[in-house]
């Protein structure tokens, strides 16, 4: 059976190791991952938090990410790779490309799913754009930023099988050589491998686009109905002052 | 002292919110903006603390020109509430009242202990000091930012509509609560409602605006009530409709020592002290609630 030789392979010590290895080859998937994500945020981000907090340039955003989605990256790859050679840094330029979109995407939509009040009076009792921006917006936008960064990690991951193309490795060799010698356990070990390292990473993003939603939104509004349950009559509301010292 | 002096504000739509509107508020005092929505009143107070500049005219703040001012230097010396509270719903009560004195540098604990007093200033138990806003109630959010509003003792306290989502009995309650705090507190208070009732209660001044902050009539509520200057203010006032003029219902058996008022359409407005059938003469002030107009409050809804 396919499935089982796959997984046998995948679990065979003697596959773990050396220059063909999963492990090195892993490592390898790893760093462009790393380094495409690394570029991807530090173009994304910014322009993400500045659409958002100015609200300017939405329509620029729209039809930007929408564009970037249609372009083939595999063949853009090969395009690049006409003027530049081979190398790292043309995979890790079309990787960014194809990751920038979602992340500016999560994180102008983040800023713009903050409340319109709350930034006002954050405004208005006299914060600066900067204080609004990194202690209003960014706290309450995070989760759907993390979510931009989330998806983009994954097109990332799964796109960088096509290193093994274009003369690096990375988990995509296993899919290349599998189908090149027609040894098709090896191509769907690499397929298993390329989906688990997704699944993998999915779970480590979403566990932290939940650590980071802020206290006192969400979780907080659970238990508010659980507190304001138990005080039947909140000392409060009648307004008499707590007569202390 | 706030002056506003020929101020107009034209929106990039072009709407002309605030046509040129000149008006002088007094310190320590509770001035309160009143009028339908759209007349200009919410741009005007937000002119006081430049979220809004205007097209032209000027406004100064102890005679210095605000324009020359940076905004949020301004912004830190003036209290500002609105309507919904704003509170960061990410931040807990504590925090969010000690927001402006720990961006202006002020100790964690000296700004802690601070916005503690002020949670009792405002009516709140401390216990609610490390809640989230979302676990407060409406009325308890409004205290909040009121509190917050307090938090660098400032002169001038901008009001925007601050008990215009909570339900009646808690606005009344707010109400009483800013009454008091005012006569402790004595700050410049510009507080700008749509509800007549809510401005007569608490106003020292009252200005009636219209539609482009054209100021229809302007002065104490005693002043106002007793000669309306247009028909717009006798119909924004109540007094076109009949709504202030009150006589006593005779058809009703007097109970105890009161007596049933009615508007001029017959319906229920109040009751008056009247003992023994005899309504007392009136040697009690302007804002003595001798009248208590409890259907009217809660009318109001």
């Amino acid at each position: 059976m396919l499935f089982a030789a796959a997984l046998a392979f995948i679990f065979d010590p003697a596959n773990l190791l050396g220059e063909k290895g999963i492990l090195p080859r892993l490592m390898d998937h790893l760093l462009y991952t790393g380094l495409s994500l690394g570029a991807a945020l530090l173009v994304g981000i910014p322009i993400g938090l500045l659409i958002g907090h100015t609200g300017k340039g939405k329509n620029f955003v729209i039809a930007l990410t929408g564009s970037f989605r249609a372009l083939p990256t595999f063949g853009l790859l090969l395009f690049i790779i006409l003027f530049t050679g081979l190398g790292l840094g043309p995979l890790v330029f079309v990787l960014a490309i194809l990751a920038i979109p979602p992340i500016i995407a999560g994180a102008y939509s983040g800023l713009d799913s903050v409340n319109r009040e709350t930034i006002d009076a954050a405004r208005a009792i006299g914060m600066t754009e900067w204080q609004i921006l990194g202690k209003v917006e960014i706290p309450l936008a995070l989760p759907l930023i993390l979510g931009g960064v989330r998806s983009a990690t994954l097109q990332i991951i799964a796109t960088a099988t096509i290193a093994g193309y274009v003369g690096l490795t990375g988990l995509g060799r296993f899919l290349i050589e599998g189908l090149a010698l027609h040894d098709y356990t090896l191509a769907f070990a690499g397929a298993i491998l390329v989906a688990a390292l997704a699944l993998v990473a999915d779970g480590i993003l979403a566990l932290i686009q939940r650590l980071v939603v802020p206290h006192g939104v969400s979780r907080g509004m659970a238990r508010t109905t659980t507190r304001s349950s138990r005080r039947t009559a909140p000392s409060a509301l009648t307004g008499a002052p707590l007569t202390e010292g | 002292m706030i002056e506003f002096r020929g101020v107009s504000k034209q929106f990039d739509d072009g709407t002309l919110a605030v046509d040129d509107f000149s008006l002088v508020i007094p310190s320590h005092k509770t001035v309160v903006l009143v009028g339908s929505s759209g007349c200009g009143k919410t741009t005007l107070l937000r002119m006081i603390n430049r979220m809004v500049d205007p097209t032209s005219g000027s406004i100064l703040i102890d005679d210095e020109d605000i324009a020359g001012l940076e905004p949020v230097k301004l912004r830190r010396r003036i209290g500002y509430v609105m309507q919904n509270s704003g509170l960061l719903p990410h931040r807990k009560v504590i925090d969010n009242v000690a927001t402006v004195p720990l961006l202006e540098g002020v100790p964690k604990r000296q700004a802690y202990a601070r916005a503690m007093e002020l949670l009792d200033t405002v009516g709140l138990d401390r216990s609610l000091a490390n809640r989230y806003p979302s676990q407060l109630s409406g009325g308890q959010q409004q205290r909040v930012g009121v509190a917050r509003g307090l938090a660098v003792d400032p002169n001038i306290l901008l009001m925007d509509e601050p008990f215009g989502a909570v339900d009646p009995i808690v606005r009344a309650d707010l109400q009483q609560e800013l009454i008091r705090l005012q006569q402790e507190l004595g700050k410049t208070v510009v507080f700008v409602t749509h509800d007549i009732d809510e401005a007569f209660l608490l106003g020292d001044q009252v200005v009636i605006l219209q539609v482009g902050a054209q100021i229809a009539q302007q002065g104490t509520p005693t002043e106002i009530l007793a000669n309306p200057a247009t028909e717009f203010v006798a119909d924004f006032i109540g007094a076109g409709r009949g709504k202030r003029r009150l006589s006593v219902d005779a058809s009703v058996e007097s109970e105890g020592n009161d007596l049933v008022l009615v508007d001029s359409a017959g319906h229920a407005a109040g009751v008056v002290d009247a003992p023994g059938g005899v309504i007392a003469n009136g040697d009690s002030g302007p804002k003595s609630r001798s009248i208590s107009n409890k259907t009217d409050q809660a009318g109001d809804a």
